[in-house]
């Protein structure tokens, strides 16, 4: 994937080495029902904020072929690739029916803003 | 794998062999008894269980290996079935019941079934480890063969049998030149006589492949890495690899170990018990009255009979041998072979032929005392599914066998479908019968039921044709509610729902799953989103969640994310000043290609999210709506202004009917065209709908295709003018976009609803529809706004974002 999500923060790369703990946004700059994707140093990191109000951070590239998950359709606890419509579960990244599982990140929100624990290595 | 406690009060199955044998087996148990057993399935290799046959298709690129699993690891997890993979059994120790597993594990069984298929057959050549030499019987052989492939330049393929041929049509695929190498004078000499085997290499070769027949391989040339081949005739081919597919050897090592009778194969009576009452064995490693098997569709008998003794569920069947049927999986070479269509013994034959070596049609039928001993199509192969039938249930054949070879002529293929008796089986790989595919489809069952009830068409998919056209004849999908629902988890039909939107008031896709169910589920928003921007036309509230990717951002997604940006060319007629502006729009934003596509247009490819709305608005042209299930394009010809055949100003009529009719959504992808005259450059009559002028007026064909399905277009209606073309047009679109199910091609609609129906409706209004209909296309084109527009004002902040910044840090 060496285009979709191409780095525009190569800056926090520094500040998040380390880091478990990283604020990536306010929930309100979510569009509701969608995803997006941030780059966190090299990693990328899905946030989906589902309509119902929950938010979970996968992978930010698919584990089939690597295609970008944020842009994939979200819903009943679903995220949809949107290159080979493979399904992953919001809560644990496990694929549905298809063997294969993304990344999955814990998320907080604290006073409408967003924040993952990611692993202290990246 | 989930499960590890074993259940004391079960008994213990234990299946060898993660194959296609062993997962149906496995299958067909948990089918008819989940409590009796507990189940464990032990696999060498490290997937779950795959659908071999499709390997030729990985091979080849077009499947990736994730495509042709069998069974999700979920799948045996919810059947309590314990799956183990990556890991060989290694012995059988029938007095004390156990089997031992690498590494040095045990595990008990009370009944075990070895499922251990066979392994590629290696014939004595000298060298033949040399680095470079390949079998093809894995998901690991593709790979392996896949990524050598890529440094080499030619390849050979030992063998020129079913296999070897895909195989090496496969390898062409990665830019090899490819030569099959053949000890018999002519390709796939188990199915074919000389005759039919020559044609056949004229086909191939037409595909790019060579041949040297007659050829004993000796020698691997080549020490660090293969080089060449050296046959016994002293002759030598130069190669830089060698695949070798010379056949299959039942693996039978565990059961001679343990002792269990083997000649070829395990030898397994009509039960599929072998010398060990507890030990059955299913699939290509079994013996069975003398015989061994190296297709699936007999080993998914044994699998179904095996299953009926062991859970005794069933009143049993007993095995009596297959009657075997094999087609070639080669693109464009359309070859059919059925039981021994060869004549070994031609004296007390009755041998019937057509041969027409223009168009490279072969066809022969044997007939040994009434009955079909074998045939052979090659080229034409439309009787096929009339004679397998007759092959396998024996029928009596007619006086006049030449009848039976021409499925068309002898009359529609539908026809003959309806005339055949109900146990005939359509489905050779899942042996699925006639009677059983109707039933369900009288109960209104869709294609994708069938397949998932009972996997009709997924094994080699030589049937699709045919399944398609029983759900034509006797499918009934309007009596059972669940496939006349529009949205699948919405319990209304079209109609219905649409008329629950109107009188609830329902704007948006959030709004309509809040008030009438649908869970939420992201499979039907797209569906949903459609249906109200019909219903609402400017009012509906475009909640782009429901919209997939495409429909987000005005562009179509690419394998690496990125996306392609086609403008709207009218009629594919440009000018200079355009094509500069197209072209450094590429250069600016680095489009890893330029590409003139199909339909008569520029596709800029590579093209970032981020930079979408720059490249729109250089760019100054309209979104040509190739993304997305709209109006697309209207292809043209030269026509009346140029070419000397021209009746009809199609180049003008083209660029109308796309200005009037650009973007509008529909439930599926509308393709037009527009023909000067009856030559029809423009491919008019395999378009949804197409314009061919005649003298005097145009024909309007509808229902066309030239995709996945080829399809000639019905003529709705023929007219003097080009304000009459557009008004049928029209109400043919508005129609569709009102009775069309989500993702129904014209083609399907058109069949669905018939053509005479249709043209009473559009053409004669029997039902007085034509002036609503006139009237709702006019409002959806009036308030048609391009969808590049969003690229100045943005409807969400992030929407052509690649991704997004972190905000400042905390931890
Ligand atoms: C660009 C183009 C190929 C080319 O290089 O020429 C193309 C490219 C794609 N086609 Fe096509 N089709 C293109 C002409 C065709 C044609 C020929 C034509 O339009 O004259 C056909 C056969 C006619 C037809 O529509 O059936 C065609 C039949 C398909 C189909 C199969 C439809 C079917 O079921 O028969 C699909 C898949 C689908 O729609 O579900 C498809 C889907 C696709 C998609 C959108 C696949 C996808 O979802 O990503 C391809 C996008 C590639 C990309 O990354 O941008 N494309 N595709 C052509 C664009 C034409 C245009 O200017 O808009
Ligand atoms: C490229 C290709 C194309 C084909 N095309 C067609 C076609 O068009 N139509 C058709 O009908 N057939 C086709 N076939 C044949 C078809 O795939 C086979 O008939 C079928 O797969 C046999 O199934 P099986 O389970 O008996 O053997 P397999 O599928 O070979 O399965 C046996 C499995 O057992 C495992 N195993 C072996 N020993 C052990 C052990 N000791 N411990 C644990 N596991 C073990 C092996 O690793 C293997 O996974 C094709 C085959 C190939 C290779
Ligand atoms: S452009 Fe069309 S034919 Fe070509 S790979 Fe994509 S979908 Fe298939
Ligand atoms: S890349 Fe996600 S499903 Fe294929």
């Amino acid at each position: 994937m060496p285009n979709s999500c191409a780095s525009s923060t190569v800056e926090t790369k520094a500040a998040a080495v380390g880091r478990s703990r990283v604020a990536l946004c306010s929930l309100d700059s979510l569009p509701k029902g969608q995803g997006r994707c941030f780059a966190v140093g090299r990693l990328k990191v899905a946030v989906f904020r589902e309509r119902d109000g929950s938010v979970a951070a996968l992978d930010g590239l698919c584990p089939h072929l690597g295609g970008p998950l944020a842009d994939g359709l979200i819903g009943a606890g679903v995220v949809v690739c949107p290159l080979h419509a493979y399904r992953f579960r919001l809560s644990d990244g496990t694929g549905v029916d298809n063997g294969f599982r993304a990344g999955r990140y814990p998320v907080v929100i604290e006073d409408g803003r967003v924040f993952v624990q990611l692993p202290p290595t990246e | 794998m989930g499960i590890s406690t074993l259940d004391r009060s079960k008994e213990k199955l234990v299946v060898v062999g993660g194959g296609m044998a062993g997962g149906r087996v496995v299958e067909e148990i948990v089918a008819r008894e989940n409590s009796r057993f507990d189940v464990t399935i032990i696999g060498a290799e490290p997937y779950t269980v795959y659908n071999r046959i499709l390997l030729s298709d990985v091979l080849a690129g077009s499947k990736s290996p994730e495509g042709v699993f069998l069974y999700s690891t979920e799948w045996f997890q919810s059947r309590a079935v314990r799956l183990i993979t990556g890991v060989k059994v290694e012995s059988i120790h029938r007095d004390r019941k156990v089997v031992r597993l690498a590494g040095g594990e045990e595990r008990p069984y009370d009944k075990l079934i070895i499922a251990t298929g066979s392994l590629p057959l290696v014939p004595e050549i000298e060298n033949v480890n040399t680095p470079g030499v390949f079998v093809f019987r894995t998901i690991e052989d593709c790979q392996l063969i896949s990524s050598y492939a890529r440094r080499c330049k030619r390849a050979a393929v030992i063998g020129g049998g079913l296999l070897g041929l895909e195989a090496a049509r496969g390898l062409v695929n990665h830019g090899l030149e490819v030569t099959v190498v053949e000890v018999m004078p002519y390709p796939m000499a188990q199915q074919l006589d000389a005759e039919s085997g020559a044609m056949l290499a004229r086909k191939m070769e037409a595909l790019g492949l060579r041949f040297q027949f007659e050829k004993a391989s000796q020698r691997v040339l080549g020490t660090s890495a293969v080089r060449g081949l050296a046959f016994k005739d002293g002759t030598e081919l130069d190669t830089d690899m060698v695949v070798i597919s010379c056949g299959i050897r039942p693996n039978v090592r565990l059961a001679v170990d343990a002792g269990l009778r083997v000649e070829r194969g395990i030898v397994c009576d009509d039960r599929m018990v072998t010398s060990d009452p507890d030990i059955f064995a299913v699939g290509e490693c079994v013996e069975h009255r003398g015989r061994i098997y190296g297709l699936v569709a007999p080993l998914y008998e044994q699998a179904r009979v095996l299953a009926e003794h062991i859970t005794g569920v069933q009143s049993p069947a007993f095995y009596q041998g297959s009657k075997i049927s094999t087609r070639l999986k080669v693109m464009g070479v359309d070859l059919v072979s059925i039981g021994d269509g060869r004549a070994l013994d031609p004296a007390k034959a009755s041998i019937t032929k057509y041969v027409e070596p223009s168009r490279g049609v072969y066809k022969k039928l044997v007939v040994r005392e009434g009955k079909l001993e074998g045939a052979i199509l090659l080229g034409e192969i439309d009787s096929a599914t009339l004679l397998i039938a007759a092959y396998e249930a024996g029928t009596p054949m007619p006086e006049r066998h030449a009848d039976l070879l021409f499925g068309r002529a002898a009359g529609d293929p539908r026809v003959m479908l309806e005339a055949m008796p109900g146990e005939s089986r359509i489905c050779a790989c899942h042996q699925v019968s006639k009677e059983s595919l109707v039933e369900l489809l009288s109960k209104g069952c869709s294609l994708d039921d069938l397949a998932a009830k009972t996997k009709a068409g997924t094994g080699c998919g030589g049937c699709r044709p045919q399944l398609e056209m029983l759900s034509a004849i006797y499918g009934d999908a309007d009596r059972n509610p669940a496939t006349t629902r529009y949205a699948k988890s919405i319990p209304l039909s079209k109609p219905e729902l649409m008329a629950e939107i109107r009188r609830l008031g329902l704007k948006s896709v959030s709004a309509v799953m809040r008030t009438l169910g649908g869970g939420d589920d992201p499979g039907v928003k797209p569906a949903l989103a459609s249906l109200l921007r019909m219903v609402w036309r400017e009012e509906y509230d475009d909640e782009r969640d429901a919209r997939f990717i495409n429909d987000r951002v005005h562009a179509n997604i690419q394998n690496d994310g990125t996306f392609s940006v086609v403008p709207r060319i009218f009629g594919g007629v440009t000018s200079p000043a355009e094509l500069r502006r197209i072209a450094d729009v590429a250069e600016k934003y680095q489009a890893r290609m330029v590409k003139l596509t199909g339909g008569q247009r520029i596709d800029l490819l590579g093209i970032k999210k981020r930079d979408l709305p720059a490249a729109w608005h250089d760019l100054g042209m309209p979104s040509g709506h190739a993304y997305t299930k709209a109006f697309r394009t209207c292809k043209t010809c030269v026509g009346t202004d140029f070419c000397r055949y021209g009746v009809g100003d199609s180049t003008a009529l083209g660029i109308a009917i796309e200005k009037r009719f650009q973007g509008i959504e529909a439930p599926h992808k509308l393709k037009l065209a527009a023909s000067g005259c009856s030559r029809n450059c423009a491919e008019a009559t395999v378009k949804d709908i197409g314009a061919v002028a005649v003298d005097g007026g145009w024909q309007v064909y509808v229902g066309g295709a030239a995709g996945s399905r080829v399809r000639a277009g019905d003529l709705l209606a023929t007219v003097a003018t080009n304000e009459e073309v557009l008004r049928i047009i029209g109400r043919f679109i508005q129609y569709y976009r009102m009775n069309a199910r989500y993702m129904e091609r014209s083609p399907a609609f058109v069949e669905r609803i018939g053509i005479e129906r249709l043209r009473s409706i559009l053409v004669d209004d029997s039902e007085g529809q034509a002036e609503s209909l006139d009237r709702q296309i006019e409002d959806e084109i009036a308030s048609y706004r391009d969808p590049w527009l969003e690229g100045k004002s943005p409807i969400e902040p992030s929407q052509f974002a690649d991704e997004l910044a972190i905000a400042t840090e905390r931890s």
